[in-house]
């Protein structure tokens, strides 16, 4: 048995034999040609058949991968129409009298060179994608057309590195699995492995091309990355019961989509997703979360290089407010500090960073930061359902103030006629054990409040979560823990506002009666965590 | 000649899609549809090109339209960027 590591991008085993994909990149031949028209129109129908297998690759995309998804191969085609690059084409067959095949491999080589050297990660991954055109019209030229797949059998499909075209082309049915010696998790390939709920392994490197062979015995495990040659019958034990539980355990939360979030005795509860980043809302909506409890809104200020624009934060808010069609969606106004940090804030190194300039207290001695973030949140709100929050909250005049800028940015919205929606609920994170302890006074000044478990135990423990050496200390099941989160819960159904909990505790399933127990209307959780836990909750008799 | 200048709101800037639908768009006029960002430049046709550009989210271009049908095409390139980008 020989043992491979890569990068698993889609959880799942497969066993089975391995298949080799190669691509017909035999390098290209330059070849002298006297009839250059014979040779114009040789690359014309070949691009005319190229654009042909676009549209039905797009056809196929459609129906497997989604819209979004497929999107590509739509873009595949306008660039093969693209007319530099057939003048390009065009020039050298005439010019330098070669054949196509050759001055499509040339033309290929100087468009991916042009994005490769830009300055921007999403222009230069357009590189491939000429790559990936040129290809096919030359498989065109040549003739071969691209390697079909040999075999009847399902088959691990190995390749040097599959291009998004080739990824959709092969037939689902027969793909156990995709290993490639290179390529990176946030290529096309990998998101679209992604969406067609095959494992796949990136990035094994080239020995293992070089040591496989067609038809070798193999365990792939996209959990871990690993890829097992020839295994022993332990592995193989091994992995087959892993696979058997992740079928088992898929199949479940499949049956669990579409249900409600409701105890055996009729208690419901909501669960929503915690998210950083526009590109979760897809792991959100396949999970079926009720709502996003806690978006972080620092991805915004982490990704840029200078204070991201009104504009911009207004446009990044609507688009997750309409992508998630209606459902409730909880901004976490900037939580920057901490270990959070960002060099253009210009924030002094702080001996004690957790106790230190950070959230709110940033956001309320920079007034100007925190009102252009609350202009694109109240402009953004009338295309969803929005929530604010603010976090490291302790006192009441910090909300006060807080909610007197809200005020304030809403008046300016007035004057300038721009719409706002006034369904906007507005709450609190209770994360320090100050904001638990008059949560009585907080509760009537806002919606709602989320509980942020994480610094909540930090702060009351007295314990730093970034040192390994004390985590033992570091118990977020401590009683004086939970009963914060208790006395919050009382205060805030006292006062006519909900209680959600959006810290990792919220998905700790040991705890999901006792939160339940205490009220608790809301739990914010990891994407992936969001049926597990409907279960857990599906599972639970408050009656008894 | 018609000239006009948009700031560019699509988070991704001028990204492959839009920069498709934009050439195909510009394909419709018989006038010449120039994109200007910071002394560099693009006709409209021309998909990579204007990829090329690498114009981004906030940044301002200039475009440039000249021809026969001008009124026409400058009007409707200038309604095709405030939906698409």
């Amino acid at each position: 048995m020989t043992r491979y590591v890569g990068k698993g991008v889609y959880g799942a085993v497969a066993i089975g034999r391995i298949s080799m994909f190669r691509k017909n990149d035999a390098a290209v031949q330059r070849v002298r040609v006297e009839d250059t028209k014979e040779e114009i129109s040789r690359f014309e129908a070949a691009k005319s058949a190229a654009s042909q297998q676009l549209c039905e690759i797009y056809e196929k995309a459609l129906k497997e991968v989604g819209e979004t998804n497929a999107a590509i191969f739509e873009i595949h085609q306008m660039m093969l129409e693209d007319e530099d690059y057939n003048e390009s084409v065009c020039n050298i067959i005439e010019n330098q009298q070669v054949n196509a095949e050759y001055a499509v491999a040339v033309t290929a080589d100087n468009f991916s060179e042009m994005f490769s050297a830009m300055d921007d990660a999403y222009m230069q991954a357009r590189a491939a994608d000429v790559r990936d055109i040129s290809n096919r019209v030359i498989a065109n030229l040549s003739g071969t057309g691209f390697a079909a797949q040999n075999s009847d059998d399902r088959m691990i499909i190995c390749a040097d590195d599959l291009a998004p075209s080739e990824t959709v082309s092969l037939d689902k049915d027969k793909v156990l699995a995709f290993v490639t010696a290179h390529g990176s998790s946030n290529s096309h390939t990998a998101i679209l492995a992604r969406n067609m709920n095959i494992p796949a392994v990136i990035g094994v490197g080239d020995d293992f091309l070089s040591a496989v062979n067609e038809g070798n015995e193999a365990i792939v495990d996209g959990f871990t990355g690993e890829i097992f040659i020839s295994p022993d019958e332990e592995t193989r034990a091994r992995l087959l019961k892993k696979q058997r539980d992740d079928l088992n355990k898929k199949r479940l939360l499949q049956e669990l989509k579409g249900k409600e979030n409701i105890t055996l005795d009729g208690t419901r509860i909501k669960i929503y997703t915690n998210i950083g980043s526009i590109d979760n809302i897809g792991a959100v909506l396949l999970n079926d979360a009720d709502g996003v409890g806690l978006f972080r809104s620092e991805f915004l200020y982490l990704e840029n290089s200078d204070y991201p624009t009104e504009e911009q934060q207004f446009s990044a808010y609507k688009r997750v407010l309409e992508s998630m069609a209606g459902k409730k969606v909880i901004i976490r106004t900037l939580d920057i500090g901490a270990d959070k940090q960002v060099d253009y804030f210009g924030l002094k190194k702080e001996a004690n960073p957790a106790l230190g300039y950070r959230a709110i207290r940033i956001c309320l001695t920079r007034p100007d930061l925190f009102t252009t973030q609350l202009r694109a949140l109240f402009r953004a709100s009338v295309f969803g359902n929005l929530g604010i929050m603010f976090p490291m909250i302790t006192s009441v005049s910090e909300v006060q103030q807080a909610l007197q800028m809200c005020e304030q940015v809403k008046n300016e919205l007035k004057a300038d006629s721009i719409e706002y929606s006034d369904k906007i609920e507005i709450g609190i994170m209770i994360e320090t054990p100050a904001a638990a302890m008059i949560s009585d006074k907080l509760a009537p000044m806002v919606d709602f409040f989320s509980v942020g478990t994480n610094d909540l135990t930090q702060y009351t423990l007295a314990c730093d979560r970034q040192n390994p050496e004390i985590e033992q200390f570091c118990d977020a099941h401590h009683e004086a823990v939970l009963r914060f989160i208790e006395m919050s819960a009382q205060n805030a159904h006292k006062n006519g506002a909900w209680i959600g909990i959006c810290g990792e505790l919220a998905a700790d399933t040991t705890l999901t009666e006792t939160f339940l127990r205490m009220g608790i209307d809301e739990l914010s959780v990891s994407p992936s965590f969001v049926l597990p836990l409907r279960d857990a909750v599906r599972k639970i008799d408050l009656s008894k | 000649m018609k000239t006009f200048t948009y700031t560019i709101k699509d988070e991704v800037g001028i990204h492959a899609r839009p920069a498709g639908l934009l050439a195909k768009k510009a394909k419709e006029f018989e006038s010449v549809i120039t994109i200007d960002r910071n002394g560099k430049s693009a006709a409209a046709t021309k998909l990579m090109a204007l990829m090329g550009l690498g114009v981004k989210c906030g940044e301002t271009v200039t475009v440039t339209v000249e021809g026969a049908d001008e009124d026409k095409a400058a009007a409707e390139m200038e309604k095709f960027f405030s939906e698409n980008l």
